[in-house]
């Protein structure tokens, strides 16, 4: 069942991408893309990721299209037609990327493996010890607050720089 | 300039729900440590609920309610929460980030931690907070006195 | 055959996050339109989020909270997930649409001078 739905998920997201892109009118396609943040959180409360999700579906299909519709409010609606330069490149660069890429996933570990190297370092002594060491039964939040509070700290300080970018670069002093 | 929305049932919901998507933002802050939620989390929430109300009731009346500049200091005060509890480690002669010195009478070991990582959750809340409303508050007036295209 | 079938079934995943940042990366490189590229932008970065969540995933596994039980050692990591991605990412997002931002305020700033978002018309205009 949890596999039919992430594979419906999964085919609706490349659905969307594919609006996001192919749809001339900006409004449109930034609105394809807010249901793709949408459809984005529920894959990843499907995954487990519930935190992650929680932030996806307020950030991806929330706030991000408010920023988006904010910028056109005073800017062009549409996309002009006309066909891309050097389409025949840019396919090829992105064919050779996706080939590498897709070369490379034969080295994965089958997705879902509890023994992949990615879960077997680390990660376990979070699970065991986390509740003990920190006092919250929510590892994902002992590991973000405390075992990897340098991350946040540094991330909370990136996320108010751009804030403050943000401030700077819109700064009209009044006439 | 985003005008108040026309219709009168949406300014009326959106009064109405503000508060409670405001006090759902505090809960998912506070209840980090045990369910889904965090400062991330609770700080994007409390982002969305100004935005929503710039929405519906217009730009002019998140202007009444937040200024732009005290929205700022509000963000660098969540970084500057997070920074000086971690800070109180190297302080108090434990590692940076070390919660453990937060130990109060009848407050220590784990509890300390968990007290530790509540109130940096509450700076990153602010912080988020801050930083996304005054992000959204720059973007929407960017226009402002020019022409339509 | 069925030897194929189950080599794709614990790889298609990947290989679907690799189709969505193909197209973010396509919408990038070809599109000539700067919000075009910015959608793009935002598709490529979700694309990789998406993978780094996917290394969390656990066959049967459900949600990294623990219980009372955590205290007397009874927690098997194999059954929850593995909460460090899932700790990396949530900031990795709020992030991303903080750059966001920033990105559109540049986006602003040129339609303000050049008034379009086309990039050739941009480079007409330079």
């Amino acid at each position: 069942m949890s596999v039919l739905l992430n594979a419906l998920f999964l085919a609706l997201l490349v659905i969307l991408a594919v609006a996001a892109v192919r749809v001339r009118d900006l409004v449109g396609a930034v609105l394809a893309l807010s249901a793709y943040g949408l459809v984005l959180a529920l894959t990843w409360a499907g995954m487990g990721a519930v935190d992650v999700a929680f932030t996806e579906a307020v950030v991806g299909a929330g706030a991000s299209t408010v920023f988006f519709l904010a910028t056109l409010l005073r800017t062009v609606r549409t996309e002009q037609v006309r066909l891309p330069r050097a389409r025949a490149a840019s396919l090829a660069a992105v064919l050779l990327l996706g080939g590498l890429l897709f070369l490379a996933t034969h080295e994965f570990p089958s997705w879902g493996d509890p023994a992949s190297p990615a879960s077997v370092h680390v990660s376990p002594r979070y699970l065991r010890l986390g509740y003990e060491e920190t006092g919250a039964p929510n590892i994902v939040t002992a590991v973000l607050a405390d075992y990897r509070g340098y991350d946040t700290l540094i991330e909370t300080v990136v996320i108010f720089t751009a804030a403050l970018a943000c401030w700077v670069l819109l700064w009209r002093p009044k006439a | 300039m985003i005008r108040e929305h026309d219709s009168v049932i949406v300014r009326t919901v959106v009064r109405a729900l503000v508060p409670f998507i405001q006090l759902f933002a505090l809960y998912v802050v506070f209840h980090g440590h045990g369910s889904p939620g965090g400062g991330f989390q609770g700080g994007v929430i409390l982002a969305a609920s100004y935005i929503l109300i710039a929405l519906a009731l217009g730009r002019a009346e998140l202007d009444r309610l937040v200024q732009e500049g005290a929205v700022l200091v509000l963000g660098a005060l969540g970084v500057l929460i997070f920074a000086l509890t971690g800070a109180l480690g190297p302080v108090l002669g434990a590692p940076l980030l070390d919660y453990e010195v937060l130990s109060l009478p009848g407050v220590h070991g784990p509890e300390a931690r968990a007290l530790g990582i509540l109130i940096i959750e509450i700076g990153v809340a602010i912080g988020v907070a801050g930083a996304l409303t005054l992000i959204f508050c720059r973007l929407a007036k960017a226009g402002e006195g020019e022409g339509a295209p | 055959m069925t030897e194929l079938l189950a080599y794709a079934a614990a790889r298609y995943n990947y290989w679907v996050y690799i189709l969505l940042m193909l197209i973010g990366f396509y919408a990038m490189v070809a599109h000539g339109n700067l919000l075009k590229k910015v959608i793009g932008m935002n598709i490529f970065q979700t694309a990789i989020i998406l993978f780094f969540l996917s290394t969390s995933a656990k066959r049967g596994g459900t949600l990294p909270i623990v219980g009372p039980e955590a205290l007397a050692g009874g927690v098997a990591p194999a059954q929850l997930m593995n909460p460090l991605p899932h700790a990396l990412m949530l900031t990795a997002i709020v992030v991303m649409v903080a750059t966001l931002g920033v990105a559109l305020a540049v986006l602003v700033k040129i339609y303000r001078r050049y008034r379009s978002f086309e990039e050739d018309v941009i480079l007409d205009r330079l």
